[in-house]
């Protein structure tokens, strides 16, 4: 089922928390809501469930605008952070509800449901455990049995609102694997709301990055993470550092450091950051060119895939750099020594644009 | 010579302080009412039988009983409906009925006995309206279940309140995403999750209700084989010199109240097994 979010406002109070949105999700599209905590994406999610009331705009789903359907009426399938699981039913019970809640002409029969139930329950691997009670279950088992309970009303919408977000990181990262893999045999459209960058960049077919109840940008992951549509995706989707300076006359200025920039359109002096992740950066122990600055190196992080090198700059900034271990062993670099850094990659973003 | 090894625990003072668990219990609780039932063991069985199953006696139990059984009934419907409108919504003037809640655990008895009589006597503001449609509510048993539905009402509230608050709101949200309508989600989630607690708390109140005596012989009327509750019958008797007698009855209150209170645990225990966590 397709979902079209038309110019969809919302507020609280004073507090304006969704700002006139609007975006598509197609057919058998996995879709992330991805942003900061307060960016409104959650709000967002229990919108198109029916579970909040918006302000204006429509959502329509197949192209029917939802206005006046309810909760019950939307047959979405909807998981919960954590887990909301019915505690005095059985797991099977649980599953069960949404069938066994349905009027006399439509409700399966017991043998029906029996069947039903085991079907979904070994969809999602657990069918060992239809007699347990969620108490006895681990937090990874009941998002499951959730995601189980979600898909029994046959929904043509599942939303998800921080499914893994309650759970520890090795069994979040295995869960997204598993919903992923979900995904792709069951094709059914869904939406899931997310925090952790990382994890909507692994499951998700596109992103949208949210933030202060606006979207920032959409797209898929590649695009998202290698073509960032502002400064705030740029920070929000990796590590960074940022270099203030000025621009004047097609020239960027930071510190001792001045690159020309034929390309710019810029007319009038504007201050200016430059944005350059960790790895972008290179260390040398002398001048490669004129972008190179001077640093001190404060601490060097040897534990993990990447050497992460703490400096700082000639004039004072913290500067974070990764290099790979063999680079590292090749330039023994030490604790104290005077570098230089220079970058290989960056954006620039005028400072006009407030984050 | 062998030493004496001493477990070392992380939390001392074990010994002492169940030592002083045990003779306070012993002090203030068993010895008083084992002294009951060596008093009434003392009479023979033949007139222990005579006296708690004599027409006075057992019409008091019954009048007990029944007015418990009402005003338990009558606050587990009234109470789980203040403890609802108390968690589920924030108003003007809350915290003063939150307080107000709580004046039956804290007025003495008699007092309230005073009030309830002035209130629903023929004179009174409430007795006065009851009047014109034809209700006496004083000196019969209206009257004490009057008295007993005050004296009972904190219980069940203060029980089912923070079952109440804990029940996540995302479970009522689930069952109304798989299509359950209101109703349905009353009966299927919130009800099952409440209800050891609401029929804890009416157990509760029903038990006090059982043995309550100060506020219901102002409005009662203390007429025998009519408004004479089992602990009044208690009294007249002691006030007789019968004493034989008055430790009869208590034996049987005593009881009933053990047997409820057995109830109320197994029920504690049975909510506790059903979804924790």
């Amino acid at each position: 089922m397709s979902i079209i979010i038309q110019n969809v406002s919302k507020a609280f109070g004073d507090v304006d928390v969704l700002k006139d949105l609007s975006f598509e999700v197609k057919t058998g599209e996995l879709i992330a809501l991805l942003g900061p905590s307060g960016s409104g994406k959650t709000t967002l999610l229990r919108s198109i469930a029916g579970l909040e009331v918006i302000d204006s705009g429509n959502i329509l789903f197949h192209g029917d605008d939802t206005k006046d359907k309810t909760v019950q009426e939307r047959q979405v399938g909807f998981v919960f952070q954590h887990y909301a699981l019915f505690k005095h039913m059985t797991v099977f019970e649980n599953v069960a509800f949404g069938l066994r809640v349905r009027d006399k002409k439509s409700r399966p029969s017991e043998s029906e449901i029996e069947r039903k139930v085991h079907e979904l329950l070994q969809l999602v691997q657990l069918d060992y455990l239809g007699k347990r009670y969620p108490s006895q279950l681990s937090g990874g088992q009941r998002q499951r049995i959730a995601l189980a309970r979600a898909l029994a009303i046959e929904p043509q919408l599942l939303l998800l609102d921080e499914p893994f977000g309650a759970l520890d990181a090795k069994v979040r990262k295995e869960l997204r694997k598993w919903l992923r893999r979900l995904h792709d045999e069951l094709h059914i459209t869904s939406v899931f709301v997310t925090h952790d960058v990382e994890e909507a960049l692994e499951v998700a077919d596109r992103i949208v990055i949210m933030n202060e109840g606006r979207i920032e940008q959409i797209g898929t992951p590649e695009e998202v993470y290698h073509h960032c549509a502002n400064a705030f995706v740029y920070q929000f989707i990796g590590n960074v550092n940022l270099f203030h300076g000025r621009v004047e006359d097609k020239v960027a200025h930071f510190g001792n450091v001045s690159v020309s920039l034929p390309e710019t359109s810029e007319q009038e002096t504007k201050d200016t950051v430059f944005y350059v992740r960790p790895h972008d950066l290179d260390i040398h122990h002398s001048a490669p060119d004129s972008t190179a600055f001077k640093a001190k190196i404060d601490h060097v992080h040897l534990a993990g895939p990447v050497v992460r090198v703490d400096l700082t700059s000639e004039w004072g900034d913290p500067v974070h750099v990764e290099i790979t271990q063999d680079y590292y062993l090749s330039m023994t670099f030490q604790k104290g020594m005077d570098v230089f850094v220079s970058p290989k990659d960056g954006r620039l973003f005028m400072q006009d644009y407030s984050i | 010579m062998r030493k004496k090894v001493r477990r070392k625990t992380i939390l001392p003072g074990f010994g002492l302080t169940l030592g002083i668990t045990v003779t306070y219990l012993g002090l203030v609780v068993l010895i008083p009412l084992s002294m009951l039932f060596i008093k009434t063991a003392g009479m023979g069985f033949q007139p222990f039988i005579e006296i708690v199953t004599s027409p006075r006696s057992v019409s008091a139990y019954w009048l007990s009983f029944y007015t418990a059984a009402i005003s338990a009934l009558i606050n587990a419907v009234f109470g789980f409906l203040v403890a609802w409108v108390m968690v589920r919504y924030s108003f003007f003037g809350k915290k003063v009925l939150n307080a107000l809640i709580d004046i039956p655990f804290a007025l003495p008895t008699a007092v309230a006995g005073i009030a309830l009589t002035a209130a629903y006597s023929g004179q009174g503001w409430i007795g006065h309206l009851l009047g014109k449609i034809g209700i006496t509510a004083v000196f019969n048993p209206i009257g004490i279940i009057i008295a007993l539905t005050f004296i009972g009402m904190p219980f069940v509230i203060r029980t089912i309140e923070p079952v109440l608050e804990d029940m996540e709101k995302e479970m009522e949200e689930a069952a109304s995403s798989l299509g359950a309508s209101r109703i349905q989600t009353w009966i299927r989630v919130i009800l099952p999750t409440v209800l050891p607690a609401w029929i804890t708390g009416t157990t509760l109140s029903f038990a006090r209700s059982l043995g309550e005596y100060g506020s219901v012989v102002f409005i009662s009327g203390n007429m025998p084989f009519k408004t004479e509750i089992a602990p009044l019958l208690i009294m007249t008797q002691l006030e007789q010199y019968n004493y034989e007698g008055a430790t009869a009855i208590a034996c049987i209150m005593l009881l009933a109240s053990f047997s409820l209170l057995l109830l109320i645990n197994s029920l504690q225990a049975w909510s506790k097994v059903r979804g924790r966590g």
